[in-house]
């Protein structure tokens, strides 16, 4: 049992502990945690420890002390306040909780959790436009209603977009769909990653739409181009 | 070289480069053993290049010609102005280079926010992108913090762990590609503090008296740390030097406040749909203490998130909070191409920054009513089909 109430008796221990044991199989765990000196150094560094309650020292220490019912708690509660600016790296102990973050996150996402699924919400748009065009923030997404906090000069460059964009001097940023000029071949290429890495499955896993989608716009080029899926 | 030293740091206290600190070992002796093995090929940097020192004291090569810009999703996309003032500095010092359409993003700006990849996509990813810059003889530049600081990761990655490397090999078999790592990963920040003397060699514009805040990008030295560039003669050698040392050179005024080494609040997934968290950070922890303890006239940064998020984020606070901000903010590269006497529209493009800019550009001395006239003409070029688009000849003729 761990120190603290455990927040979701419904979830079994087996189920956690399957979880968990999928975070410790991730190559790149063992470099990522040596221990806890709990000095509290990662917190006071962290960004997000000042906006939220969330601490990655806890996360550093429920992690080295595999307390299994907190570690599920924290990979549906906090993990996605996490701002994964790695500022937490300057631990004296050589952790990284930020990365422990990461392969909670992807464990979260891995097995369809459904707070991941929430944490995801309103996401859908992003996912679709790295995966499918290969750059991540379009310029049409400079949108007025999408962005008012920036002020009045969102919608100027949403009114001037297409005139905007061909007054700049590189060729490969003649674009208004995508950050920059993509070949399809690079596309393609790019696709073919997704499906051999296994991260088609994991975009079904949170948004099966998504993936009906994202699979529609890849299946059909990568056909067209030879590739069997 | 010739900097002035920025700002001096408060104790007296060195950083001790301790050649028996495992931190100062040079990782090229294990890239170096598996390209022996077959596992792997490493693209070396071309000459010429500038070697730096790095935060535990290991010489990194820095190349100037031949190379291959390796773009940011939201410098692009969102601030173009940026990315823009980073080729139009090579082309003026008259160096080589490719804009590739080979290229597609890291992807990391997603796998940070949403973790809907695993390490062998990104490896994998990052290694589609190598072998496109290999296969062209040109050598990566970075233009992204986020880029540079993942492929750094990538690259620990791929090195330690066999199956991981055996995996991505096998993926990038299917594309027809060999498995290639850069000698070097290099960030367009660490360009242009290599080549700062060089920038300031062609300064038109006299910066003394304008004062400035940085913002280093958190990506860029906190992950995988070994490989940012620190100088003994730029804050003792205790925090990064890119950006203060072009900034110093440029002859500008580093003012120091006490959030350098906050991050500026992007967060990732924040920036895109929580915004109230990316806001306050930014606003509270360090545009209104560097306008508190500093009042610059200008911030500069060297990623895209933390100019997008310190420039942007200011609108808000101030018009609903009557927060204390006001400052502009633009990149390393905007401020040497000012400096250089680039267009402050048709190659910086401020006019895609939400916070107000003018009055610096009055203050460096740079007739901004002027250049929005000519901008203007170039529009209506445009609007009249007698151009298509503005064109490098457009604006160097």
């Amino acid at each position: 049992m761990g120190l603290f109430a455990d927040k979701y008796p419904d979830v079994s221990y087996e189920e956690k502990l399957r979880l968990w044991d999928e975070v410790k199989a991730d190559a790149r765990f063992p470099d990522y945690l040596y221990g806890c000196y709990e000095c509290g150094i990662c917190v006071s560094a962290c960004p997000s420890a000042r906006f939220y309650d969330f601490s990655p020292r806890k996360i550093a220490q429920a992690a080295a002390r595999e307390d299994i019912e907190l570690i599920y708690e924290q990979m549906n509660d906090d993990v996605w306040n996490c701002s994964q600016c790695f500022s937490c790296n300057r631990c004296p102990r050589q952790n990284s909780p930020g990365g422990v973050i990461t392969v909670l996150r992807e464990v979260a996402v891995n097995n369809g959790l459904k707070s991941a699924a929430q944490a995801l919400e309103g996401y859908s748009r992003i996912v679709y436009k790295i995966m499918g065009t290969g750059t991540q923030v379009s310029p049409d997404m400079l949108q007025p209603d999408a962005f008012p906090d920036w002020g009045p000069q969102v919608k100027q460059v949403s009114d001037e977009l297409d005139l905007w964009r061909r007054a700049l001097p590189p060729e490969t940023l003649h674009t208004t769909k995508a950050s920059w000029q993509v070949d399809e071949r690079t596309l393609i290429e790019l696709y073919l990653i997704w499906y051999n890495t296994g991260v088609m499955d994991m975009i079904a896993n949170v948004d099966e739409g998504l993936n009906l989608i994202l699979s529609d716009v890849m299946e059909e080029m990568l056909e067209e181009a030879g590739y069997e899926i | 070289m010739n900097v002035r030293v920025a700002v001096q740091p408060e104790t007296e206290r060195r950083f001790d480069r301790n050649a028996e600190d495992p931190r100062s070992e040079d990782f090229h002796d294990h890239l170096f053993a598996l390209e022996e093995e077959g596992e792997l090929v490493v693209q070396r940097v071309p000459e010429p290049f500038i070697e730096v020192m790095t935060k535990y004291g290991r010489t990194k090569k820095i190349p100037l010609d031949q190379t291959w810009h390796h773009k940011s999703c939201g410098q692009c996309g969102h601030i173009p102005g940026y990315s823009t003032s980073i080729i139009w500095i090579v082309r003026k010092l008259g160096y080589d280079y490719l804009d590739p359409t080979d290229q597609t993003s890291c992807t990391a700006w997603n796998y940070y926010a949403s973790a809907t990849s695993n390490a062998p996509a990104q490896a994998a990813v990052a290694h589609r992108n190598f072998a496109a810059a290999y296969e062209t003889g040109y050598y990566p530049l970075i233009h992204c913090g986020t880029s540079y600081g993942h492929y750094k990761e990538t690259r620990e990655e791929i090195m330690h762990h066999a199956e991981l490397r055996k995996q991505v090999r096998e993926v990038m078999g299917k594309l027809g590609k060999p498995l290639v790592i850069p000698e070097e990963i290099v960030h367009y920040s660490e360009y242009i503090h290599a080549a700062r003397n060089m920038i300031a060699e062609r300064q038109v514009f006299d910066f003394s008296d304008i004062g400035v805040c940085i913002h280093p990008a958190c990506h860029y030295y906190k992950l995988v740390e070994e490989d940012a560039i620190y100088d003994e003669d730029i804050y003792g050698g205790q925090r990064t030097a890119t950006v203060t040392g072009v900034v110093t050179a440029l002859g500008a005024e580093v003012r120091d406040y006490s959030t350098f080494f906050d991050c500026c609040g992007f967060g990732f997934r924040h920036i895109l749909v929580s915004r109230d968290f990316t806001r306050s950070f930014a606003t509270l922890r360090k545009i209104e203490v560097m306008k508190e303890e500093a009042d610059p006239d200008v911030v500069i940064s060297h990623d895209t998130g933390c100019v997008t998020t310190l420039d942007k984020s200011q609108y808000a606070t101030g018009v609903a909070h009557g927060a204390n901000v006001g400052v502009p903010v633009m990149s390393d590269s905007q401020f040497s191409a000012l400096a250089m006497g680039a267009h402050p529209y048709r190659i910086c493009q401020l006019h895609w920054h939400s916070t107000e800019y003018r009055p610096l550009l009055e203050k460096m001395g740079i007739d901004h009513e002027k250049a929005w006239a000519e901008f203007q003409q170039d529009l209506e070029d445009l609007k009249s089909g007698k151009k298509d688009y503005l064109t490098w000849e457009d604006i160097e003729n």
